[in-house]
């Protein structure tokens, strides 16, 4: 069964390629599944016609006990005859209707067979989830195919429309669904149906939530609106989604669970009620349609508030009509709405005013028509006909009281509702066949081509059934029985086109003498149609909703997006200000004693002092190179302050870090204006001051409140013994890093990754490689040419040479080549002793990034790629990568992500050697910490230079060449 | 637990310094005061880790003279990140500058329009192309059909 539904799913996929392979025999290729399907629906006859049902189970996400259940029992049945049949006749027909290279057919295809699969995932879904999630299918590609055309307004603001109304409705009932799970204890439908929940106010809620979603999917009253709209799509579409599926989607489940919870409060008076307005609103606005497929649209909306009173009703015989009526609806509302295609196709116009001598150009197509129009109508001896009757007998039973929870005015309520209603729909149907088909007086007969008569078949064989079944009735009372069954209420009405001269009868030719009366008298009956106001309908109200979204989306953007970075700021800060400040004075003024120490080390004091100097200095400074100094010295305390307090890694790291930014942050500076630009002072600026204040005392209040907070022990007391019995290395700290904690070092080495790609593309623009340089690489002038030289005389850079002599420094030059090789051999003892002494993967990084750095600011940008002739890109990937494999290699030997092993290796001359695996994961590190800082000196360093060279000889600045570019590029 | 009066002033001051900063329009104060915020934030971790100790270096048997390795080890990854932090925006001021001429962080233009649009008590531009006509167009046919029927 699962198969089947996967089979429409998978066609949708393989619809483009068909399309581009077949053209429009797509649809014909198509077919051939919702055929298939009907078959086995067929061959299930005999299981379902004896009271059985075919099941499949399969679990789907255990954790929420959600499953894959399908089942089909007879209603289910009936369901999937008319889902797969109508499918398939409507798919075949849409062969002729659409061309080879209509625009948009791939999407068209695809969506309507994802569309008839998930209609029949819905019918067949026995478990409250799944059918949810079939019927959010259903919205989705009943969107896709409404909105067929995107660039009409009408198709876009239809599905739009659809889409909204139906998925409001959607997200209601999954809650009343979940609900009405809970309190069953279960999500398969079969088996609330089998043990339906005590009637209490959370099931009466759920019910009548569930209720929401399907009038709103079946387009009852006030949800109808939706559907005139969609008949924007194609009119295959509107053939299927209007017999036999979607509007059908929220009748079906209705019909499902009438049968426990009909006499829930509420469930009448909210069914019948909105049943029978709906039938009597839709039928009254069909009367005076000009457009023949928005009166068959509104004459949809009529018959599902027809169907709705009758499945509501929840008796035998409501149930036996309910299904005829169903049935017959499907029948009759795909050929009208199929032949409304082939006359559009044909003629090129539904206008029923422009329509005139077509039924004798299309005879076969006319009467098959006039067969469907005259089942609507509910004229002998169609199906239509045979359904009403036995709905007369359904609704005049409610007239007696006897069924529970309608009294019999509202029973006589209905009884006149339906009849009026019935009434409205043999006008229409009148109005429908004259307009599409007669000869009109003082018209000219429209140019019909000829319609090839494969066009026709669906149609005409739909045609047929509705006269067939009209003859069928004790067989389908037979069957229809089994769901009949499951209702209570008496039992002796049967489906026939004769129960003998009875007060049906009478009703049944009353409707059609009223139907005639409203088609005579059709011009007084537009008239009196259009004095009532447009203005008043649910679609205004729906408008109205829409709009008052769209002003409070932007009343609630303009209040608090103001698109000023620092006003966001001040917005964070505030609340900052206001929770944990307010709590941290709530906590000071409870007095819980707060344990305060002048200075743990009389350092410290010190340093306090001159941080707090430095601080306040640079804020209030208008130099840039002032300020980022300033800021280095509060770096530089801070690092102090670790060293004192215990930490020689971090103390280390600070240092080395605040020696980077210092030098990356004059590499900048350098092209920047020296000071800030000019502002007046403004009031703003003592918001700024108190904001900066307050913040500042939260904090303090902050820090002292929660050290003196503190009630456990600190998690990392076992640090110690884990980082060695497990890490197998004495410096905890870096044991943290690489091992306790290393999925986080893992992530931040990925931020830099990040930051220096980031970094490199604000600067380079174009492209992520530099293009290495070398010296031997810079062309001779012309006039110049190179004699070999005898050996053995090097330089001591050879970068410089390329500098302008007022631009070096010989000394410089000299001690940067002999300390180089030296800072990097300190980097590698950093990196491997970081195990059990201060240093690690970040240290030794920044410590070879600043040899580097030296080797630049001695010799220029052509020393640095002499010194490192290798793309920064590639050394940051190649650590990330080795960061990674570290942390997945133990996976292969058996072990966790990340855990360290350890072995000890003998060699001759070094003695015996610890090797750890996690130092394999402080290399990566170590890499991708030189690749930035060597990314930042290419940047900031070689990069720019290149700019103020460019600048020089060209004599414009950067910015104009931008501006320059930009617009060339434009 | 004890808490060291000088740190908790000095994380006060630089976080102080540091929002003030940040607050002002050009980005290289905007980053200044970054570093002095993520400075004061680095001394917070100070505060949190207790009283000071020994150099977590562990040998066996000083794991209770130790300072807490846990904070220190949060630091270090904070004061690497501020490194990439620091340089991106770096890099974005000197972008701005090459641009505009000036390293200010300006009012997002988009912003400035729906706040108009908020003042003038007005609808978006999308909701304009797609609401208002349509449904027009399909009462008028019914009006049309109206007149219609009564020239008849």
């Amino acid at each position: 069964m699962l198969a089947f539904v996967l089979a429409h799913l998978l066609a949708a996929a393989a619809a483009p390629v068909l399309v581009r392979r077949v053209g429009r025999w797509t649809f014909a290729v198509l077919a051939v599944v919702p055929a298939l399907t009907l078959v086995w629906a067929l061959t299930a006859t005999g299981t379902v016609l004896d009271g059985g049902a075919v099941t499949t189970v399969i679990d789907w996400v255990p954790a929420i006990g959600m499953e894959i259940a399908l089942s089909m029992g007879l209603l289910q049945w009936v369901m999937v005859l008319v889902v797969a049949g109508i499918g398939a006749l409507v798919l075949a027909y849409c062969s002729w209707y659409f061309h080879t290279g209509d625009d948009g057919l791939v999407a068209f295809s695809s969506a309507f067979m994802g569309f008839v699969g998930a209609m029949l995932g819905l019918v067949l879904a026995d478990d409250l989830l799944l059918l949810y999630v079939f019927w959010e299918l259903t919205t989705v590609f009943s969107y896709l195919l409404i909105g067929f055309d995107p660039l009409k307004r009408a198709n876009r603001l239809a599905a739009m429309e659809a889409l909204i109304v139906t998925t409001l409705g959607g997200l209601t009932m999954l809650v009343g669904m979940l609900l009405l799970g809970r309190e069953s204890g279960t999500y398969r439908i079969s088996d609330i149906l089998a043990n339906p929940p005590e009637t209490s106010a959370t099931v009466v809620v759920a019910v009548l939530l569930v209720l929401v979603g399907a009038l709103s999917k079946s387009a009852l009253f006030p949800f109808q609106f939706w559907l005139p709209g969609a008949m924007a799509a194609p009119t295959p579409v509107s053939a299927y989604l209007h017999a036999a599926s979607m509007v059908k989607a929220g009748v079906y489940l209705v019909a499902l669970l009438a049968p426990v919870f009909a006499t829930v409060p509420g469930w009448h008076l909210v069914v019948l009620t909105l049943g029978t307005l709906t039938m009597l609103l839709g039928g009254w606005r069909a009367l005076r349609q000009v457009d023949i497929k928005l009166l068959l649209a509104y004459g949809t909306v009529s018959q599902l508030g027809f169907l709705m009173v009758l499945f509501g009703i929840g008796t035998w015989t409501a149930a036996l009509a309910g299904l005829a009526m169903l049935v017959a609806h499907a029948l009759f509302k795909a050929t009208l709405f199929l032949t409304v295609g082939i006359v559009d196709h044909q003629t090129g116009t539904r206008d029923l005013r422009e329509l005139s001598g077509v039924g004798r150009a299309m005879p076969v197509v006319a009467v098959a028509a006039t067969l469907a129009g005259a089942s609507m109508a509910g004229v002998p001896p169609l199906l239509g006909f045979v359904g009403k009757e036995t709905v007369w007998a359904a609704v005049l039973e409610l007239t007696e009281g006897e069924v529970a929870g309608i009294p019999p005015y509202a029973g006589w309520l209905v009884v006149v509702g339906l009849m009026v209603g019935s009434a409205f729909t043999a006008g229409y149907t009148a109005r429908f066949l004259w307009g599409a088909f007669w000869t009109k007086p003082g018209v000219e007969a429209t140019p019909v081509a000829p319609v090839p008569p494969p066009f026709a078949a669906a149609p005409v064989l739909l045609a047929a059934l509705s006269l067939v079944l009209g003859f069928a009735g004790y067989p389908l009372t037979d069957a229809f029985g089994l769901y009949a069954g499951t209702l209570p209420g008496p039992t002796e009405e049967y489906l026939a086109l004769w129960h003998g001269l009875e007060l049906p009868l009478l009703l049944s030719a009353l409707t059609l003498a009223g139907g005639a009366a409203l088609f005579v008298a059709r011009s007084a009956v537009c008239r009196a149609g259009g004095l009532v106001s447009d203005h008043l309908s649910a679609e205004a109200a729906y408008r109205g909703a829409m709009r008052l979204l769209d002003r409070a989306a932007i009343e609630t953007t303009g209040a608090f997006q103001r698109g000023s970075v620092s006003g966001y700021l001040a917005v964070i800060l505030v609340v900052v200000l206001v929770l944990p400040g307010g709590a941290t004075v709530l906590a000071l003024s409870a007095g819980d004693g707060v344990d305060v120490v002048m200075w743990d080390r009389p350092a410290q004091v010190v340093l306090a002092v001159v941080m707090v100097v430095a601080a306040v200095v640079a804020a209030r400074s208008r130099r840039r190179l002032r300020a980022v100094t300033l800021a280095g010295v509060t770096g530089y305390g801070v690092a102090l302050l670790f060293l004192i307090h215990g930490g020689p890694d971090i103390a280390i790291t600070q240092v080395l870090v605040e020696t980077v930014s210092l030098v990356v942050f004059v590499l900048v500076l350098r092209r920047l204006p020296p000071f800030f630009s000019d502002r007046p002072l403004s009031r703003s600026r003592y918001w700024r001051m108190a904001l900066g204040a307050g913040v500042g005392l939260a904090v303090a209040g902050f820090l002292l409140v929660a050290a003196n907070a503190r009630s456990s022990t600190p998690i990392s007391e076992a640090f110690a013994e884990a980082a060695y019995d497990f890490g197998y290395g004495r410096n905890v700290v870096n044991i943290t890093l690489v091992d306790i904690r290393a999925w986080d070092t893992l992530g931040e080495i990925a931020v830099l990754v990040a930051a220096a790609t980031g970094v490199a593309s604000l600067i380079f623009l174009d492209s992520r490689t530099s293009g290495i340089r070398r010296v031997r690489d810079i062309p001779y002038p012309s006039d110049v040419t190179k004699l070999p030289a005898s050996g053995g005389r090097r330089v001591w850079l050879p970068g410089p040479r390329t500098l302008s002599p007022d631009r070096r420094s010989i000394i410089f030059e000299v001690v940067t080549r002999l300390v180089f090789h030296t800072i990097m051999v300190f980097s590698v003892y950093l990196l491997i002793a970081g195990h059990n002494l201060p240093g690690g993967g970040f240290a030794g990084g920044i410590v070879a990034g600043l040899a580097l750095m030296v080797r630049y600011l001695a010799g220029g940008r052509y020393e640095l790629d002499e010194a490192a002739p290798v793309d920064a890109g590639k050394l940051i990937g190649t650590g990330l990568f080795i960061g990674a494999l570290a942390s997945l290699l133990p996976l292969l030997l058996g072990g966790e992500v990340q855990r360290t092993y350890d072995t000890y290796l003998t060699l001759p001359g070094l003695g015996e050697i610890h090797l750890v695996s996690s130092v394999v994961f402080d290399i990566g590190v170590y890499l991708v910490v030189i690749g930035l800082v060597l990314d930042l000196l290419r940047t900031f360093g070689s990069r720019l230079d290149r700019h103020i060279l460019r600048e020089e000889r060209g004599g414009d600045t950067g910015a104009e060449r931008e501006n320059r570019d930009r617009r060339a590029f434009r | 637990m004890t808490v060291s009066l000088p740190l908790v002033v000095t994380a006060a001051v630089l976080v102080g310094t540091g929002v003030y900063l940040m607050l002002e329009r050009s980005l290289t104060r905007v980053l200044v005061g970054l570093v002095l915020l993520s400075n004061g934030v680095n001394v917070c971790f100070l505060v949190a880790a207790g009283r000071p100790g020994d150099a977590p270096l562990y040998d066996g048997s000083n794991a209770e003279t130790m300072a807490d390795p846990l904070p220190q080890a949060l630091v270090l990854t904070a004061i690497v990140i501020t490194l990439g932090t620091t340089a991106f925006l770096l890099a974005m001021a000197h972008r701005s500058w090459q641009l505009n001429g000036n390293d200010d962080v300006q009012d997002d233009i988009e912003d400035a329009a729906i706040r108009r649009l908020a003042l003038a008590d007005d609808v978006s531009e999308g909701y304009e192309a797609e609401g208002e006509d349509q449904p027009a167009e399909r009462h008028d046919e019914d009006r049309g059909e109206t007149r219609e029927e009564e020239r008849r």
